[in-house]
């Protein structure tokens, strides 16, 4: 049955840099990596050493515990560095490309005669599995385990997301294939799409999917606010979701036997030349647009979105399961007063408490200043006009700022993710961390189930 | 402003920890984030943020307290010139009020920001901008003739036991500036209630016994229906009373202020001015005495009812924090104040006991609100493993 549901609270953060609907090439990638940082709660296990030589496929390392999930090399070339950090915490395997790719190949399976089983053993072989994430945690999804349903957003409305209907262009295929191979683990899989489909999508001739509509402002495009306006979680409850983009390389495999982790990527914000779309393949280092960077501004590099990416730095290598990369100023500037000047019209606040609510701006160009100090919370009420979901995020906060574990489950943490409460954190008056909170809570239960258990 | 920037960063070192004054950082941080908003960026979670920070926040909340509080200094001059008969000018009557008024506000600053900076730098941590309103709310409450000592030993009060000893701002139970008031009214009751206190300089004469400088409320408490202003002076506030409490109109403009600016929160103002109406209807209806007969409107303008609805019930801190909380903390902070008025003939001023006893409540009333919320969530799992 499809629904088209309402969301009313949210926001929509209108930045400059959106990316023109056109797909260009970039130049030659020097190094792709792939990061067990960008897997929460992951303990990697390495399989290879710095000199080896890799095939696109090939395992890099693997799951401690679940040594079955493979984390695969997106290229063919050899292991060039294994960087480390603190406590020597794995950060990185960067593989430096050989000339010509050179894939692994799998078996091209005959999907309608595979049994559930044989399909998971391909993807866990095949390096595809970490494709699906588990909702609560998000982490890589078990594969002993039987979800409730998949889930799947087919549009993103975190600012300056690319718009998934065009990066899937000529996808239609491979991204139905994945659908199929979908429901041999499961068969309930949900689709949410927004109302501003373009008539030539791929969605509207995707079958075996369930399709809900819903409108309004992010987190709108998020799939944990779907989740919940769909079919809330509940404790004990597991669901898995996966990216559009990673549906395509799913069903590639099972097109093909290769593992083919090429994508479209969207290069925006305010410090790019031309905001567009380019084809790479995920783990690229992102000095391969380099030439298309403003370089004036101190700029920092986002892999994913503004409100949920990771800095990687000028010379970091795409997130996993990041679709964007943004580029915005620094704001590693002092500002005279700025508290006190009621005008600041180059800033943006949902709050009337400056004038800029007079000259909207179309567009606004947002660096990363905090544009205040840390505070205990004051201001309440704020986080609920933004959050789409009957939740207290400052009583779930609280509750984990108290590490009180029964609480957190009460107040519904099992339901959310950090990027459900990222808008929290940008209209925080007191500048509070949310994100690193609702992530702490997560560990703390995650860890918590895993001694139980 | 480079000039500026050059100084303080040529300070900086030596109150850095370790420094020669670094047992003085959190006071110069406090002075530096004053002039320049620091250059912190984002390192974890978002890499935007919304421009609004505490420091704006409470400084809209003080721009929206300037009507009554200009007002407030002009009607100091202005009932001195009722009482005593001295011709004055409108500008006169203003200067008159702001002499009156400015010693208590920088008494009331300096001993609390005093405080707060010692409390910041024991706890090494950087000082909060709450006490910039606190601060002009306690002079604001005050009747004008209260001795200075007094003030300060109020405020002290007040932000020591009502906030630091919780930990700061954003910790505190009870709205710290109603405390400061509350002291006062508890320990030095004659400083703060009869008819002498309200007009500047009637205390020390004894002379002019044919005009009272009653407030309404003590009218109106005396069952003497017959002596209360108008409701037009009342609404625009040419009557006696706290600094600057008396002129409804003023706080509305202030009121308009913190609702369009989204710093107050407009639930608890209506339904404060819903629960004291539908109180004040019951009373009419039941009847009894003069105080019981009197239009509810009446309880509206008069006293500190406006002042508190629009500046101390929507303390984000001391209310309720939740949205359907909100709506009963409110009522029942305007219910209590009409409650308090009425029948208890030893406290004519309901609204400062009615919030820091809904202040006390607050919790309560969210904890029941999450509750809700809770069962709801545990209901749907139940539901959900029966199926």
């Amino acid at each position: 049955m499809s629904k088209v549901i309402k969301i009313r609270r949210g926001l929509d953060i209108s930045l400059k840099g959106i990316a023109e609907k056109v797909l260009s090439k970039t130049a030659k990638v020097a190094s792709y990596a792939v990061k067990p940082v960008d897997f929460p709660h992951l303990v990697p296990k390495l399989v290879v050493r710095e000199g080896d030589a890799v095939l696109a496929g090939a395992p890099l390392f693997v799951d401690k515990y679940n040594p079955e999930v493979r984390y695969a090399s997106p290229v063919s070339g050899t292991v060039a560095a294994i960087v480390r950090g603190d406590k020597r915490r794995l950060l990185e395997v960067v593989v430096t490309p050989a000339d010509e790719q050179q894939y692994l190949q799998h078996p091209v399976a005959d999907l309608a005669a595979c049994s559930c089983e044989q399909v998971i053993s391909l993807m866990l072989e095949s390096g595809v599995w970490p494709f699906l994430k588990q909702r609560p945690f998000g982490i890589v999804a078990h594969p002993a385990d039987c979800p409730k349903a998949i889930f799947i957003s087919g549009f993103d409305t975190a600012p300056l997301a690319p718009d998934i209907d065009y990066v899937l262009t000529g996808e239609g295929e491979a991204f139905q294939k994945g659908i199929d191979v979908l429901r041999k683990l499961c068969d309930k899989i949900y689709l949410g799409l927004n109302n501003q489909l373009a008539a030539i999508s791929i969605f509207r001739k995707t079958k075996g999917v369930e399709t809900n509509t819903f409108i309004g402002p992010h987190p709108a495009g998020n799939v944990g606010v779907q989740i919940y306006h769909i079919s809330p979680l509940n404790k004990g409850e597991k669901v898995w979701t996966i990216e559009p983009q990673h549906i395509v390389s799913l069903g590639r495999l099972f097109l093909k036997g290769i593992y083919d982790v090429s994508k479209v990527i969207a290069l925006v914000g305010s410090e790019v030349k031309k905001p567009r779309y380019y084809r790479m393949i995920a783990g690229a280092a992102v000095s391969c647009v380099e030439e298309h960077i403003i370089k004036t501004n101190h700029p920092r590099y986002v892999s994913g979105n503004v409100l949920t990416g990771a800095n990687i730095g000028a010379n970091g290598h795409l997130g996993f399961y990041d679709n964007l990369l943004t580029v915005i100023p620094e704001g590693d500037k002092y500002e005279f007063l700025g508290w006190l000047n009621p005008l600041r019209l180059h800033r943006y606040s949902v709050s009337r408490s400056s004038l800029s609510w007079i000259f909207p701006r179309k567009e606004y160009t947002l660096d990363t200043n905090i544009n205040g100090g840390v505070r205990a919370f004051v201001v309440n009420g704020e986080y609920e006009k933004v959050l789409p979901m009957d939740i207290y995020p400052v009583y779930l906060l609280k509750a984990i700022l108290a590490s009180d574990i029964d609480k957190m489950e009460q107040l519904g943490i099992y339901e959310v993710l950090e990027e459900d409460l990222a808008l929290c954190e940008f209209v925080c008056t007191s500048k509070i961390p949310v994100q690193q909170i609702l992530r702490k809570g997560i560990g703390e239960i995650y860890e918590e189930l895993k001694i139980r258990n | 402003m480079k000039f500026l920037r050059n100084i303080i960063d040529r300070m900086k070192p030596a109150f850095e920890k370790g420094g020669r004054f670094g047992f003085l950082h959190s006071t110069f941080e406090a002075f530096e984030s004053f002039v320049f908003v620091p250059n912190t960026t984002s390192k974890s979670g978002v890499h935007i943020h919304d421009s609004n920070d505490l420091k704006r926040t409470m400084t809209t909340v003080i721009v929206a307290l300037l009507p009554a509080l200009l007002f407030g200094m002009w009607n100091i001059g202005y009932q001195r010139h009722l009482a005593f008969g001295e011709a004055m000018t409108g500008w006169e009557m203003f200067i008159f009020g702001f002499l009156k008024v400015l010693p208590i506000i920088v008494v009331s600053y300096v001993v609390g920001l005093g405080i707060e900076f010692t409390a910041a730098q024991i706890r090494k941590h950087e000082v909060n901008e709450g006490f910039l309103v606190t601060g002009m709310l306690i002079p604001l409450i005050m009747p004008v003739d209260c001795p200075l000592w007094m003030v300060g030993l109020a405020t002290a009060f007040a932000v020591i036991i009502g906030k630091e000893v919780f930990g700061g701002t954003g910790m505190n139970i009870f709205n710290p500036a109603l405390l400061a008031r509350a002291f006062i009214f508890f320990a030095y009751p004659s400083h703060i209630s009869g008819g002498k206190v309200w007009i500047a300089g009637m205390k020390d004469t004894s002379a002019i016994d044919a005009v009272t400088g009653a407030t309404p409320l003590a009218h109106a408490t005396a069952g003497e229906m017959d002596k209360l202003p108008s409701a037009y002076d009342m609404f625009f506030g040419f009557i006696p009373g706290s600094i600057g409490e008396t002129s409804t109109l003023a706080i509305l403009i202030g009121a308009l202020i913190l609702i369009y600016t989204g710093v107050a929160s407009w639930k608890i103002m209506l339904s404060c001015v819903g629960g004291a109406l539908a109180t004040g209807f019951v009373l009419n209806i039941i009847g009894g005495n003069p105080y019981m007969h009197l239009s509810p409107f009446y309880h509206l303008l008069m006293g500190g009812f406006a002042f508190g609805t629009v500046f101390m019930a929507t303390d984000p801190v001391t209310g309720a924090q939740t949205a359907t909380g909100k709506w009963i903390y409110g009522f029942l902070t305007g219910m209590f104040t009409i409650l308090i008025r009425v029948f208890n003939q030893g406290y004519p001023e309901g609204m400062m006991l009615a919030i820091l006893f809904m202040n006390a409540f607050a919790p309560l009333i969210d904890h029941y609100v999450v509750t809700a919320n809770i069962r709801k969530r545990m209901k749907r799992g139940l539901r959900k493993a029966v199926q």
